[in-house]
């Protein structure tokens, strides 16, 4: 309710979860939270210093009043114990769990710039028709996506709001995660982790489209129908094109 | 007139001050290389062929050198009886063995590390070296920084004076020992 | 050496031999006087925050109105921008929180209010001073080095951090290591003289509860401190060797591990946010129950709870590592003990609640900053939940979400908390009564824009807004026209504040120099400090020190005709 209001979109499987946990963690520590305020303020103005009106002499071991302070362990206990259960249950969904992918996209984070390997036609990574591009990713809508994640230099954090997710890239490791998107539309990919200079600089999309016109643009794009056509502007721009994102890539 | 504050005259934990202060310089000491071995260690776990390198140390000079600290750790009790005995020109006496058997070890380990050094293993050679010079090195820095303490120690309970002190640093330099210990095995033994 | 100090001086032999006429330079530039010494950690930090504000202004007024020339600082280029955030964050909490909170503080009260005339090693105390003011210039100097001042954040993440081709600051990154652990060097030193001199210096007659909260607190920071800094002062020996030497403890190429830093950096890090926290809770327990006349609610309970948090405050820190790249079946146990940590400080906060139920409460300037420190907290302590969940962190992480839950803790303790034991304690310290109505106004004029700065940094954290990025522009679903307003609102409402301070400084001024005469105990309260003359001389009780027959919160006591306060020292 509180986040899906704030963003431009709830877009993967698992974003509503996250929004629902946000939602219940709001109402649970509110509800001990106002109580807590409503006393603290009553005390204020009820005990305001009155002529002929001393203070009560309490040490805090009367059973009378500290029932109230460690009564209330029992609720706040109990509201940490549905946080932590629903919490670990959204975080095995997303993190822990890894459902079985239809399709694997690499995301490579440097410097201050994102590259997206996809799969290309054949829907298999690393073939010869993947398609490289920086700085914008190509999803299909209701395509379970696994992403491997890596790092060139320093850290950086692959972050799409849309989909509430979130992960570290890490020099020296691949990290593999998963989202399904569940809308089409074009959103922005962050970077989160502080990476230098540039990390201001290091802005993205994410381009969700339905399968049909995913596909079609994988065609389009693919390296092998690109040689395979004939001789045209387009071609020889997509392919000096392809040559500079080479030329990062190696760097 | 010399007025000390009546501060440092309470005992209200019943524990004098200074054995306070220094048990609690131990514990954060303790914490330092408790960091860096811990972190050592979960290296050494991850990584099979950190036995390769460490195979290159010399497990003889590693021992022998624990046999330095060790007699030198002895002195340091043997000093502390004599001071609490009162005997101030023993007990500075033996505080100079033990600040010998400190030097003994810093020339064993520059024997060593030179070796090493000349041998191509160096701080940057790879991760386990970065650790083992790493280790070493704060060790021996806190060898240097207990002898250096020990001959002022020395000097004034030569006459006799500030006796209590004598046992402080012994505890100090025990504590040296200790960490000696730990690091024996596990840059030297575990291979 | 920091051993040798202790040793050397185990007795403090020398110590006060300058007891007549000493010259200008031993008394306020290397004094061994507890109070002074507590002094110039309190101008110096006093100094500092008014650095770490105005970089808060200068990074603040790019984010609301981008690429403007700031005035005072000029435009503020990405490379500014990072160092900025990086020195502010860094100065606020290494050389504002704890040097006022627990330094100069502790320093100045802890002598005083166990009825003792100085430390139990005033010669160590000069040198943690020296070395902490030692450790603020080398901070500073990066500003005034070629390539500038570190940018890398105050988390100071390898590789960014080692490696000077990313982060393109040359020698600005070993200047900032240097300068923590330097600073790390002189709490340690402090936190030793502390500790002892609570533990064996109390005035006869105190017994282990008859100690003053504050003090208790104090020690129990200092503790933590000692005992959670260890693995981050091994850690930046690491950091300065990766950085200069050519180790490679954290370089992933070449077989280190960039994590194993997050681990030493948070394990320190978390409990330090206690180590801070301890200090604020205890001056606000004194101050309410000054200006409440109750007794402290449960005094056993609070300190239980400090306890309960210190130990468990170790066992969270990869609460701040969740989507870092651990073992995410590690996240789940650490959810489950952050969580845990609300137990003992929401039982804290009811026990500082309830001390009010039934008291007689006057609104003064120090009791205005105590009541509005625990408002302020515990806006600060609920958010800290939503990150706790780790389900919810994968979103909420590196928000502003989280920076606006960092400041709803860090600013009550180190601006609020302060202010409530400054304008306490300033009769005792200088002499002279505050001005009321100008700490009122002060007051309001601070709390109002604090609230107006950090609450609408919690919708647009909400709304994904990042951390440490230096225009938003660069991101459309960050730079719609409501989130810009409210980037406006809150950069408008921190010059509002600092322009605040000025009525602070002003009052400080005057009141110090023209204020009332202070009595030795103007707000009527029991701890032993104001039973020393109003400043307390060198030596504190020159004719003879106090002795202690109650607990220090015996206020509105049956047993007491004639007046609702019973101070410790009075025979029975
Ligand atoms: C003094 C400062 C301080 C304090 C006291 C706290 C207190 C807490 N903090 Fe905070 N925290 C920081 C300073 C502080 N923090 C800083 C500086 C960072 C960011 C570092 C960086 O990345 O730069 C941070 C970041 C941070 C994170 C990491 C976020 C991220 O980067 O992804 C997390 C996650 O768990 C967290 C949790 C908590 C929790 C659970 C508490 C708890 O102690 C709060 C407990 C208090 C209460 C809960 C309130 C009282 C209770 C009630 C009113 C009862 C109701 C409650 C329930 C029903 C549960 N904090
Ligand atoms: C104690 C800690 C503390 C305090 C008090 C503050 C105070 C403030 N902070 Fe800061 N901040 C941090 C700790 C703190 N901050 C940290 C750790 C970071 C993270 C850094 C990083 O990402 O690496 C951060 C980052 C940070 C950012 C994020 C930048 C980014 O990520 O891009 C922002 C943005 O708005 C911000 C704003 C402010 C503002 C407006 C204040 C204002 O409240 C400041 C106003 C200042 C004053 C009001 C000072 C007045 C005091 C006096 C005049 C002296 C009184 C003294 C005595 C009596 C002794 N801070
Ligand atoms: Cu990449 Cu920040
Ligand atoms: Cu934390």
């Amino acid at each position: 309710m509180i986040l899906d209001s704030l963003l431009p979109a709830t877009a993967s499987t698992y974003a509503s979860q996250i929004d629902q946990l946000f939602d219940v963690i709001t109402v649970l520590v509110g509800i001990p939270f106002v109580i807590a305020c409503s006393l603290f303020f009553s005390f204020i103005f009820r005990f305001k210093k009155k002529e002929g009106k001393p203070a009560l002499y309490i040490t805090g071991n009367e059973h009378q009043y500290t029932k109230w302070i460690h009564g209330a362990h029992v609720p706040i206990l109990l509201f940490d114990v549905v946080i932590v259960v629903m919490a670990v249950n959204v975080w095995y969904t997303i993190k822990q769990d890894l459902p079985e992918a239809n399709s694997t996209v690499r995301v490579i984070a440097q410097q201050w710039a994102w590259t997206f390997v996809h799969p290309g036609p054949d829907n298999v990574i690393d073939t010869a028709d993947d398609i490289t591009t920086i700085n914008e990713l190509h999803v299909a809508k209701d395509t379970l996506y696994h992403f491997k994640l890596e790092s060139k230099d320093v850290l950086h954090n692959f972050s799409v709001p849309v989909f509430r997710l979130k992960q570290d890239a890490i020099p020296g490791r691949v990290i593999t995660g998963w989202f399904e998107p569940t809308v089409t539309g074009e959103h922005d990919i962050q970077c989160a982790e502080i990476c230098g200079i540039g990390h201001g600089l290091m802005p993205a999309r994410i381009i969700i489209e339905s399968p049909l016109q995913n596909a079609a643009w994988a065609q389009e794009n693919s390296p092998l129908a690109i040689a395979a056509a004939s001789e045209s502007e387009s071609e020889s721009e997509s392919k000096s094109e392809q040559e500079s994102e080479q030329e990062l890539a190696a760097r | 007139m010399s007025t000390r504050p009546i501060a440092t005259t309470r005992s209200a934990a019943g524990i004098p001050t200074a054995r306070l202060a220094v048990w609690w310089i131990i514990s954060s000491e303790i914490v330092i290389f408790g960091g860096l071995l811990g972190a050592y260690i979960m290296h050494r776990l991850a990584h099979g062929i950190w036995a390769d390198y460490a195979a290159n140390t010399n497990t003889m000079i590693g021992a022998t050198n624990t046999f330095v600290l060790l007699t030198s750790s002895l002195f340091a009790v043997l000093a502390h009886q004599a001071a609490e005995k009162g005997d101030g020109p023993k007990a500075a006496n033996f505080l100079y063995l033990t600040t010998l058997g400190g030097l003994i070890f810093l020339c064993i380990k520059a024997y060593e590390w030179n070796y090493e050094i000349s041998h191509g293993m160096t701080i940057t050679s790879n991760t386990f070296w970065s650790f083992y010079y790493t280790a070493a090195g704060i060790h021996a820095s806190h060898v240097i920084a207990g002898m250096i303490i020990m001959l002022f120690v020395a000097r004034t309970a030569k006459k006799n004076l500030e006796l209590q002190r004598v046992e402080i640093i012994g505890l100090y330099w025990h504590f040296v020992d200790v960490v000696w210990i730990f690091l024996f095995p596990l840059l030297y033994i575990a291979k | 050496m920091a051993e040798l100090i202790p040793v050397e001086h185990a007795d403090g032999h020398e110590g006060h031999a300058e007891h007549h006429e000493m010259s200008f330079t031993a008394k306020y530039i290397f004094p061994l006087d507890h109070k002074m010494i507590g002094m110039q950690y309190m101008f110096t930090g006093m100094f500092m925050a008014v650095i770490g504000g105005f970089f808060a202004y200068a990074f603040r007024m790019q984010l609301a109105f981008p690429g403007m020339s700031v005035p005072g600082w000029g435009e503020v280029t990405p490379a500014a921008y990072n160092s900025l955030v990086t020195n502010h964050g860094t100065i606020m909490i290494f050389w504002v929180a704890m040097p006022v909170l627990i330094a100069a503080f502790g320093n100045y009260l802890i002598p005083l209010m166990i009825g003792a005339d100085d430390m139990v090693f005033p010669k160590i105390n000069r040198l943690s001073y020296q070395i902490f003011l030692l450790s603020s210039f080398v901070i500073l100097s990066a500003f005034f080095v070629e390539g500038g001042a570190f940018g890398g954040a105050w988390t100071a993440y390898p590789p960014l951090s080692t490696k000077a081709e990313y982060n393109l600051t040359g020698l600005g990154s070993t200047i900032w290591i240097t300068a923590v652990f330097l600073e790390f060097v002189a709490f340690l030193l402090g936190g030793i003289n502390f500790i002892t001199t609570a533990m064996n210096s109390r005035a006869p007659g105190m017994k282990m509860w008859d100690v003053p909260m504050i003090v208790w607190m104090i020690v129990i920071a200092s503790i933590l401190f000692m005992l959670s800094v260890g693995p981050l002062l091994a850690g930046g020996i690491m950091m300065i060797f990766d950085q200069n030497l050519g180790t490679a403890f954290f370089d992933p190429d070449r077989g280190g591990d960039p994590i194993l830093w997050q681990h030493l950096f948070w394990f320190f890090g978390h409990p330090e946010v206690y180590v801070v926290l301890l200090p604020a809770v205890g001056i606000v327990a004194e101050v309410i129950t000054t200006f409440s006349r109750k007794k402290l609610f449960g005094y056993r309970t609070v300190l239980y709870t400090a306890i309960g948090t210190g130990v468990l405050s170790f066992t969270v820190w990869a609460h701040h590592q969740f989507i870092a790249g651990i073992d995410p079946r590690m996240a789940n146990v650490f959810t489950v003990t952050t969580l845990l940590i609300s137990v003992p400080i929401a039982e804290m906060m009811f026990v500082y609640i309830a001390t009010l139920y039934g008291g007689s409460i006057t609104l003064t300037t120090p009791m205005l900053w105590a009541l509005s420190f625990i408002f302020e907290f515990l806006i600060g302590g609920i958010t800290g939940i939503f990150l706790g969940a780790s389900g919810n962190d994968i979103y909420m992480h590196d928000t502003y979400f989280v920076l606006a839950h960092f400041h709803y803790t860090f600013y009550p303790i180190a601006i609020i908390g302060t202010y409530a034991g400054f304008t306490y304690w300033f009769p005792k310290m200088f002499g002279r009564m505050m001005d009321d109505r100008l700490g009122k106004l002060h007051f309001w004029l601070t709390i109002i824009p604090f609230n107006l700065i950090f609450l609408p940094l919690f919708v647009l954290g909400a709304a994904g807004q990042h951390r440490r990025i230096y225009n938003f522009e660069n991101y459309p679903e960050l730079s719609l026209p409501w989130m810009q307003d409210l980037r406006q609102i809150a950069t408008i409402s921190l010059c509002v504040m600092l322009g605040a301070q000025l009525i602070f400084f002003y009052n400080v001024i005057k009141s110090w120099t023209s204020g009332p005469i202070a009595p030795k105990n103007p707000w009527q309260a029991n701890t032993l400090e104001w039973t020393a003359a109003s400043p307390p001389p060198h030596g504190n009780w020159p004719e003879g020190l106090p002795t202690v027959y109650r607990g220090p919160y015996e206020y509105s006591h049956p047993d007491r005709k004639g007046s609702d306060f019973w101070p410790q020292d009075e025979p029975a």
